[in-house]
């Protein structure tokens, strides 16, 4: 009792921390936005001055800057991005809500296939520590950390697109043979992520004490691994994955220009070219808010996990 | 980024060099399908030849910004409005102003008056007739305030368009009125011989009223859209793709032969060719900039290369040192380049090598003649050599410079080539600035850092105006800080001369006079290059680059047995 007790407080605690935090972001991000040179209307043909008074005038650009800050507040407290100065049929709001559905499911699906594909890779190798298959399967993860998924992308669309013909080369319509290969690319340097970073700490906790007292005990190995092994073989996995699921759900901009997904991704990039005030802000908090949910998920799980770590009322 | 140009062959040769020759026995080629000869029936395709799924798949190179006609800029924008709606005039598929929503118009003497005849059978895609009220509806949206258009000065040339946009008078005023239901007058501030032309833009399309007071700012989603031509908006999916079918209620309806079009925004050129090789796409944006040699062997008769209304050059700080009064260090520079060594192994898609601001093909204008752009190569040279040393400039004393560019792989292989070229026949000792692109856009605006920086125009109306009033004194992008009196006076001449043939020739002078001083370095003429599957007809090649897919149509591909030896495909 104590101990959920503890969780909840820290919980609480946790969460009373966000709004300091997110504060802290929007307000570094609104300005920094703000310096960089150029402005959103700016382009290579010249605008008369009265066309530019009247832009400015619409996005309320011609107010001082706090006035700005403060009315921008007054909107993101109500979540409420604000048109998007980009793409001037949709708000900011719209443009996540349709993004991140798609970013989401790609990058959903990419974690739970590297999570699983990752930590039997991992574990096996483990298992057969300095044998053929560790260092095969180690080998080809370290392939998959370096070989940069620009190169991957195009190479499968080339094998499995256009010299094959079984999937289609790009396009997104919520069908399951046009995720395949963005999953799988996206997936790929995960995978070999999770596989080392699983092969480390399950060698180290199979040489640790208590699976030395779980097999002198007599449980089988399969026992072992399975009940006593794996929790903490997953820990450092579990805190990777935090951070790295916020990544992958909130959309790569280079997979979705390869492979010509509409995610989120691609507004971090063509929202500061474009200086799309608005969108940058937006996609921003939201990828802050992500991040510090995820991470709090991740507290929450590591706390059932380990069982030295408990938010109770004497830590 | 600071380079520092080094050996200009082995660069040359790096540049012309990666081409990235992609897997040189590509299968594809011989499995895609052969179309059936195209016959002609009374000006209209065979039936027989067409292909069943009339379905246009379209490339269109990024996201549009806005269906909003009033808010549209850029090209993507763009192409999709054409086939949405449609303006007073419109264009043929070789690009000449055609009557469009207007069956027919008279202009006054003194060029200052249109009066526009609308189409009776002129429908909106909900049926409601396309009147004359619809027109000034639109035209006094486009200008006011509060829609914020950033393309308004199309409207311009009209009567109180300043004052509108500037706010000073309300959009009533606007120099356009409704004679009757299907007569609409437009009153112009200076005779503008390109007119028609420019009222087949975006910016003065009609907009259905009903709608837009109901819809507000969500008028131009799917299911809210109303529109007047050949297609109507049906589905939209951000970053996905566009959706049109066919308007029955188009007056034209009859002659449109595509059922769908689906526009796609793919913003990589090498995932829209592998879509175009995998069969997925009718129609490219672009193709990637280094596979010239590639798609030339594969794809010899999708690759379509067309010139463009548009004209690549440098431009000169002439505000700053060392550039402020020194025409005769301009001319060398600029006779110096080998253009015809930029175009064949940097840009390699055919650009045309330039001389001047005003690309050819606008109608029968002709850029001034200069002597010098008859002379060889060789020749040039020497003349640059001596002129840079007129200049003051020696191999002891050579002129230290900056070329500034925006991140592109394309503007920075040219800056390169042409910092090596200098360095080659004049010692000049060029280093290479890159710069993101708002960054590059203010510091060429300021004229503070900038020596020479790539520039560059692409028109929207063929007109040379459009070129030359980019030297105005106080022009918004005047960013070479060329100022002077007589040509002011010459663009102020110009705007109001109505007779052609006198215009054309004030046009010549102004561009004379610019070239005289060389205030750019012109390199090349744009071109557009784009696969296009050999099934799809009705386009044709133009300066402008609209195609109106109204005009296209699929052929049915040739059955497998009856495969006629297809001529030249040797590659």
């Amino acid at each position: 009792m104590i101990q959920n007790h503890g969780i909840l407080r820290h919980a609480a605690q946790r969460l009373l921390g966000v709004i300091p935090t997110m504060l802290l972001l929007i307000t570094v991000v609104f300005f920094l936005v703000r310096v960089a040179p150029g402005g959103p209307f700016d382009s290579e043909k010249a605008l008369p001055p009265e066309i530019q008074a009247n832009l400015e005038a619409k996005y309320h650009l011609d107010e001082p800057l706090l006035q700005q800050y403060f009315r921008y507040l007054g909107q993101i407290i109500v979540l409420d991005f604000g048109p998007s100065f980009q793409y001037k049929d949709w708000t900011v709001n719209e443009l996540i809500a349709e993004g991140f559905p798609v970013s989401l499911t790609v990058g959903g699906l990419a974690m739970l296939l590297a999570f699983v594909v990752g930590t039997l890779v991992g574990i096996t190798a483990a298992l057969k520590q300095n044998s053929p298959v560790d260092y095969g399967t180690m080998g080809f993860a370290m392939l998959g950390i370096s070989i940069p998924n620009f190169v991957v992308a195009p190479l499968l669309i080339l094998l499995f697109a256009v010299y094959a013909g079984l999937l289609p080369a790009g396009g997104w319509d919520w069908s399951v043979k046009r995720m395949v290969l963005p999953v799988v690319t996206l997936a790929l340097p995960v995978i070999a992520y999770i596989a080392r970073l699983t092969r480390g700490s399950m060698i180290e906790v199979l040489h640790s004490n208590f699976i030395r007292t779980a097999r002198a005990k007599g449980l089988p190995e399969r026992e072992v691994i399975r009940r006593h092994a794996l929790k903490p073989a997953l820990l450092p996995v579990i805190s990777f994955m935090g951070p790295a699921t916020a990544g992958l759900i909130t959309g790569s901009v280079v997979i979705e220009r390869i492979y010509a997904i509409p995610g989120l991704g691609s507004y971090f990039v063509t929202g500061a070219l474009n200086r799309d005030y608005t969108l940058v802000m937006g996609v921003v908090v939201f990828y802050g808010l992500l991040i510090i949910l995820l991470n709090f998920v991740v507290d929450m799980l590591y706390a059932w996990l380990n069982p030295k770590i408990r938010y109770d009322e004497r830590s | 980024m600071k380079l520092k140009p080094t050996s200009s062959l082995l660069i040359l040769c790096l540049l012309g060099g990666c081409g990235g020759e992609q897997d040189p026995n590509a299968p594809e080629k011989s499995k895609r399908p052969e179309p059936v000869e195209l016959v002609m029936v009374d000006g209209r395709p065979d039936p027989a030849v067409l292909a069943e799924v009339q379905v246009l798949h379209r490339d269109n190179g990024e996201e549009p910004q806005t269906l909003d006609p009033h808010l549209a800029e850029g090209v993507p924008s763009s192409h999709i409005l054409r086939d949405l709606f449609e303006g007073l005039t419109t264009e043929a598929p070789d690009g000449a102003v055609i009557p469009g929503a207007a069956q027919r118009w008279n202009i006054s003497r003194d060029g200052m008056v249109y009066t526009f005849y609308l189409r009776r059978d002129g429908k909106w895609s909900n049926g409601d007739p396309v009147t004359a009220a619809d027109f000034v509806f639109a035209l006094q949206r486009s200008a006011a305030p509060a829609t914020a258009s950033n393309y308004a000065q199309v409207l311009l040339p009209i009567e109180n368009a300043r004052e509108v946009l500037a706010g000073d008078l309300p959009p009533a005023e606007l120099g356009v009125h409704a004679l009757d239901e299907f007569t609409l007058q437009i009153r112009l501030v200076d005779p503008t011989p390109y007119f028609l032309g420019l009222l087949s833009h975006s910016s003065t399309y009609p907009v259905h009223r009903a709608s837009l007071l109901e819809f507000g700012n969500r008028f131009s989603r799917p299911g809210n859209l109303v529109s007047n031509g050949a297609f109507v908006l049906k589905d939209w999916v951000v970053r996905s793709h566009i959706e049109l079918v066919r308007n029955p209620n188009y007056w034209n309806a009859d002659k449109v032969i595509l059922d769908r079009v689906i526009y796609y925004p793919y913003e990589d050129q090498s995932t829209s060719l592998k879509q175009f090789r995998a069969g997925d796409l009718h129609w490219t944006y672009e193709v990637p900039n280094n596979q010239f040699h590639w798609l030339k062997k594969h794809y010899p008769r999708e690759l379509v290369i067309s010139p463009w209304l548009g004209s690549y050059f440098f431009g000169f700080n002439l505000t700053r040192e060392p550039f402020i009064e020194s025409p005769e260090l301009r001319l060398a520079l600029v006779m110096a380049v080998d253009r015809e060594l930029l175009t064949e192994k940097v840009t390699q898609f055919g650009e045309q090598p330039s001389y001047t601001l005003v690309p050819p093909g606008i109608g029968d204008y002709e850029s001034p003649d200069q002597e010098w752009t008859h002379w060889t190569q060789e020749e040039r040279n020497e003349e640059a050599r001596r002129l840079y040393a007129q200049a003051g400039y020696s191999a002891e004393r050579p002129l230290r410079t900056e070329i500034r560019y925006n991140t592109s792989e394309n503007h920075k292989k040219l800056a390169l080539a042409i910092a090596s070229i200098w360095k080659q026949v004049l010692g000049v000792q060029t280093s290479l600035v890159n710069e993101e692109w708002k960054v590059f856009l203010q510091n060429r605006e300021q004229k503070v850092l900038t020596q020479i920086f790539r520039a560059g125009w692409i028109s929207d109306y063929a007109d040379p105006y459009s070129f030359l009033e980019l030297f105005r004194t106080g022009h918004g992008r005047n960013d070479y800080g060329y100022s002077n009196e007589v040509y002011d006076l010459l663009l102020i001449e110009i705007a109001g001369e109505r007779i052609p043939a006198r215009r054309q020739r004030l046009m010549q002078e102004a561009e004379r006079m610019l070239l005289e001083t060389m205030p750019i370095i012109p390199v090349y003429t744009y071109v557009t290059k784009r696969l296009v599957d050999r099934h799809l007809r009705g386009w044709e090649n133009n300066v402008m680059d609209h195609h109106y897919s109204r005009d296209m149509f699929l052929l049915k591909s040739r059955e497998r047995g009856r495969q006629a030896a297809p001529a030249g495909d040797g590659g």
